[in-house]
C-alpha cells in the first residue's frame, strides 16, 4: 500500500512534513513546490480537520496534475470559511454552486474540458459528509454510474457542522448532535442507521474508491495522487475531526483521526473497480473508549449515567470493521 | 430549407446549428423529443464537438450545465413542468452566477393533480429567477428564438428560457424554414465567456456574499434584463437581416390600430386569438391583439404603448396565481397603471383544456360589452366545482379532490352517453 521510507510515528502536525528527508522523498506538503492551494487567512476553526484534509488533498492533486486543476465545492464549512469575498483562499480555479450538486457541476466542468480538448485539465469536486452522503447523494451516484472523469473528495466529520452540528447519515451511533440529543434512555444517535458511502461507491464499480484520515498524510497523498493518475469516477472519503462539533480539543484533531483508524472505527482502505485492494493496518490496536472519551459528543456514554452497553456496541462495530477489512495482522489479531 | 417537421425536431436542428458544446438530457414530456434528436445527432457524429450527458435528474441537468457553462462551454438543456420545478434551486443559481445557459421549456402544467398537457404554469413560476423568458407563437418562431437566445444570453452573460407550448407546438408537424449552418454562423459568434474556470487564470466563482454586496449583485441581474429590453429588438432586427424574416422582438400587435378592445396573450394560443379576431373584425368589431414574446424582461413600455389607445383589454392567460387571479395580467395592469383602462383577466386552457374559437368569441364579445367579471375562468365546469364544494360542506371526510372531480365528470359523461 502506501510507501513510507522512514517509519515515523507521527504525533502531531509538526512531523507530517518530514522535512528531514531528501527532497524527492518528501511528502507534497513538505515539498518546496507545494501549491498552497488553500492559502492561510481562511476562517476555519482552530484545529479544523477539514481545512487540513482539503489542503493536503488539493495540494496533492495539484502536484499530480501539474497544477492543471479545477475544483468544485459543495456548500458547507469548507466553502464558507474559504471564500468570504473579496478574500478567497483558493489558489485554483474554484466554483461553488449549491449544497447538493457539486458532483454534477464537476461533471459539467469535466465535459467542458473534454469538448475543448483540454485533456490535461483535471477536475476535483469536494464537500462535507452532509453534502455528500445526504443532499448531494443523487448527483454523486449519477456521476459515479456515468463514470464521469471526476475525483470526488468527501471530508467526513460525521455531521452538519456548518449549520450547527446536526446529524447526517455519516453520524455514528450514540453521538450527540443538535438533532440527536443525549437525552432519554438511549441518548445520542441511534444504532442501525446511516450509510457507508465508500462501500456504496464501490458498488458502482468505479475505478477507485479510498478512505483516508488526516493523521496519515503520506497515505492520504498517495491515494489522491493515485486517484489523479486514473480517469473516470473516483471517490476518496477523508476522516476529518471537528473540534467544534465533536467537543474535542483543537490540538487533538490528528490524535483522534489516528485513534479512529487504530480502533477500527474508521477503516482505512482502497478499492479498484469494486474490489478492496489494500488496507492500512492497525499498528497498535486501541480500545474504543480511548477514541470516545476525548470527545464531548460521547460524554453521555461515561460518568455517572454511563452506558457501557452502548460502548460495547460501538466496540463490536469497530471489531466487525477489523474482521471485515482485515485491519490487524494475523499475529496481532490472535495475540 | 423548408421542411415539414415536428416542432421538437425543428428545435433540435436549430440547437445543433448553434453548435452547443454540452447538452444535458433528462426525459420529461413534452420536451423529450428535442433531446432525443440531439442525442442521435451527437451519437452519429453529426454534431461535434459536443458532449451529450444523460443525467439522473433535472436538478443534475441544470447543475451539469452550470459546470460546463462556467468552464466556458456553450451549454443547453430542455425541460418542462415538474422537471423545471425539480431543478429550481439550480435555475436560480445559474442566473445568480450569470451563466448564459439556454434552456427550452416545453410548457406544461404543474401537478398535483399530475397532468402532462400544456399551460404556462411551469416557466411562469420561475419569473423571478433571473432567467429571461421568450415565448414562441409558432414552431418557426421557436426555431428562430433559440438562435437569438444564444446570442442574447451570451451577450448579457445571463441564462434564458425559450418557452414553447408543450404538445401544441412540440408535437405539431408544420412547415418550418430551417436555416443553413452558414446563416447561423454568420449571426451567432462563438461563445466568448465573460468569466471562466481556467487554471491559467484561476478565479473563485460562487463566493459567499453578505449584506454589504448582495443587493448590488441582485440589482445587476435586473439591470441586465433592462439591457435586454434594448437588445432583444436589436437582435430581432439583425436576425431579419441575416435570415430574411421577422421573428422575436418584445411584443407584436395584430389589427390593433383602431382597436377598442385588445386581447393580450402569449404563445401558440395567439393563433386562435387572431382567427377569432379576424372573424369579429369581419363583423365590424374593433378588436385587436397584443402578443407578448418577451415575458422576462417584461416590456412595460411597449405593452403600455400597444394598449394606451384602446378602451379595454383582456389578458388571456394559461396560468393562475392561486388566491389572486392572473399572473401575466398583473404585469399588464402594471404597464397601463394610471391610464384608467378597463382590464379583464381570463384564465384559460389550464392543464391542456382546449381554448376554442367559440369560447373566445363569447369571451371577447362580453369584454367588449364590459360584462365580464374582473377574473373569468374560461369554460370552467361550475356544476362539478359546486358539487365538490357542497360535498366538502356536507362531509368532513370528503376525500381526495381530484378523484372526486373525476368521479363526478365520469358520472355526468356516462349520464350523457349512457
Amino acid at each position: 500500500m502506501s510507501f513510507q521510507p522512514v517509519k515515523f510515528y507521527q504525533t502531531g502536525t509538526y512531523t507530517v512534513g518530514n522535512r528531514l528527508l531528501a527532497p524527492d522523498a518528501r511528502s507534497v506538503q513538505a515539498g518546496e513546490l507545494r501549491s498552497n492551494s488553500i492559502n492561510s487567512g481562511h476562517r476555519a476553526c482552530q484545529g479544523c480537520g477539514e481545512a487540513l484534509g482539503a489542503r493536503y488533498a488539493i495540494d496533492a492533486a495539484m502536484a499530480e496534475s501539474n497544477n492543471q486543476l479545477i475544483a468544485v465545492n459543495a456548500t458547507g464549512c469548507l466553502e464558507v470559511f474559504s471564500t468570504p469575498y473579496p478574500e478567497s483562499s483558493w489558489q485554483v480555479p474554484w466554483i461553488h454552486s449549491l449544497f447538493g450538486n457539486a458532483p454534477a457541476v464537476a461533471t459539467g466542468v469535466a465535459a467542458a474540458m473534454k469538448v475543448k480538448g483540454k485533456n490535461n485539465v483535471r477536475v476535483v469536486a469536494q464537500g462535507g459528509d452532509g453534502g455528500t452522503t445526504d443532499i448531494g447523494f443523487g448527483c454523486l451516484s449519477g456521476m459515479f454510474e456515468r463514470n464521469d472523469d471526476v475525483l470526488y473528495i468527501c471530508y467526513d466529520n460525521e455531521a452538519y457542522m456548518n449549520t450547527g452540528v446536526q446529524r447526517s447519515s455519516a453520524t455514528p451511533p450514540t453521538a450527540r448532535t443538535a438533532t440527536t440529543m443525549p437525552v432519554g434512555p438511549e441518548p445520542g444517535n441511534v444504532f442501525g442507521q446511516g450509510k457507508n458511502v465508500p462501500e456504496i461507491a464501490m458498488a458502482h464499480g468505479i475505478p477507485y474508491v479510498a478512505t483516508a484520515t488526516v493523521a496519515d498524510l503520506r497515505d492520504l497523498e498517495y491515494k489522491v495522487r493515485k486517484a489523479m493518475k486514473m480517469h473516470g469516477a473516483r471517490y476518496i472519503q477523508i476522516f476529518v475531526p471537528c473540534p467544534l462539533g465533536w467537543g474535542s480539543a483543537s490540538h487533538d484533531t490528528i490524535r483522534l483521526a489516528r485513534l479512529a483508524k487504530e480502533t477500527g472505527m474508521f477503516p482505512v482502505f482502497e478499492a479498484e473497480h469494486g474490489e478492496v485492494t489494500g488496507v492500512l493496518k492497525i499498528r497498535n490496536k486501541q480500545p474504543i473508549e480511548d477514541y470516545l472519551k476525548p470527545q464531548k459528543r460521547f460524554a453521555h456514554l461515561f460518568g455517572k449515567h454511563a452506558h457501557p452497553e452502548m460502548v460495547a456496541h460501538l466496540q463490536a462495530i469497530a471489531d466487525r470493521n477489523i474482521r471485515k477489512y482485515g485491519l490487524l495482522d494475523e499475529e496481532k489479531a490472535h495475540g | 430549407m423548408l421542411k415539414q417537421i415536428e416542432g421538437s425536431k425543428a428545435v433540435a436542428e436549430a440547437i445543433a446549428l448553434c453548435r452547443p458544446e454540452v447538452i444535458c438530457a433528462y426525459p420529461i414530456s413534452p420536451q423529450t423529443h428535442i433531446v432525443e434528436a440531439l442525442g442521435e445527432m451527437v451519437k452519429a457524429g453529426d454534431l461535434t464537438p459536443c458532449e451529450f450527458i444523460n443525467v439522473e435528474s433535472e436538478f443534475a441537468a441544470m447543475s451539469v450545465a452550470i459546470g460546463s457553462s462556467a468552464a466556458g462551454a456553450r451549454s443547453y438543456t430542455a425541460t418542462a413542468s415538474q422537471g423545471l420545478l425539480f431543478m429550481v434551486e439550480a435555475v436560480y443559481n445559474a442566473a445568480g452566477l450569470g451563466l448564459p445557459i439556454v434552456m427550452t421549456v416545453a410548457n406544461r402544467a404543474i401537478g398535483a393533480p399530475i397532468n402532462i398537457w400544456n399551460d404556462h404554469s411551469d416557466s411562469l413560476s420561475q419569473r423571478d429567477s433571473g432567467w429571461m423568458q421568450l415565448f414562441a407563437e409558432t414552431n418557426q418562431e421557436a426555431v428562430d428564438l433559440h438562435i437569438q437566445a444564444f446570442k442574447l444570453a451570451e451577450e448579457l452573460s445571463m441564462p434564458i428560457m425559450v418557452c414553447m407550448d408543450g404538445f401544441i407546438l412540440t408535437h405539431a408537424f408544420e412547415r418550418v424554414d430551417i436555416p443553413t449552418q452558414e446563416q447561423v454562423d454568420g449571426y451567432l459568434p462563438p461563445f466568448d465567456p465573460r468569466q471562466m474556470l481556467d487554471p491559467a487564470e484561476p478565479v473563485s466563482i460562487g463566493a459567499m456574499v453578505g449584506p454589504e454586496a448582495f443587493m448590488e449583485v441582485k440589482y445587476l441581474a435586473h439591470a441586465k434584463q433592462m439591457q435586454a429590453l434594448e437588445l432583444i429588438p436589436q437582435l430581432a432586427a439583425e436576425f431579419k437581416q441575416q435570415f430574411g424574416r421577422d421573428s422575436g422582438g418584445l411584443v407584436r400587435t395584430y389589427r390593433a390600430d383602431d382597436a377598442e378592445t385588445m386581447i393580450v396573450a402569449m404563445g401558440s394560443v395567439l393563433g386562435t386569438v387572431k382567427d377569432t379576431v379576424d372573424e369579429l373584425r369581419e363583423q365590424g368589431h374593433k378588436i385587436g391583439v397584443l402578443g407578448i414574446i418577451s415575458y422576462r424582461p417584461f416590456p412595460l413600455k411597449e405593452v403600455r404603448a400597444a394598449l394606451v389607445n384602446c378602451k379595454r383589454f383582456v389578458v388571456l392567460e394559461k396560468s393562475l396565481a392561486v388566491g389572486m387571479g392572473g399572473i401575466v395580467a398583473t404585469d399588464v395592469r402594471m404597464a397601463v397603471s394610471g391610464t384608467g383602462l378597463k382590464g379583464y383577466t381570463a384564465i384559460a386552457g389550464l392543464g391542456g383544456r382546449n381554448i376554442t374559437k367559440a369560447s373566445l368569441h363569447k369571451l371577447f364579445l362580453e369584454a367588449e360589452q364590459e360584462q365580464l367579471p374582473p377574473v373569468t375562468f374560461v369554460d370552467l365546469d361550475w356544476d362539478v366545482v359546486n358539487k365538490q364544494l357542497e360535498r366538502e360542506k356536507q362531509n368532513r371526510h370528503s376525500g381526495p379532490i381530484a378523484e372526486n372531480i373525476l368521479y363526478d365528470k365520469g358520472m355526468s359523461s356516462s349520464a350523457k352517453f349512457g
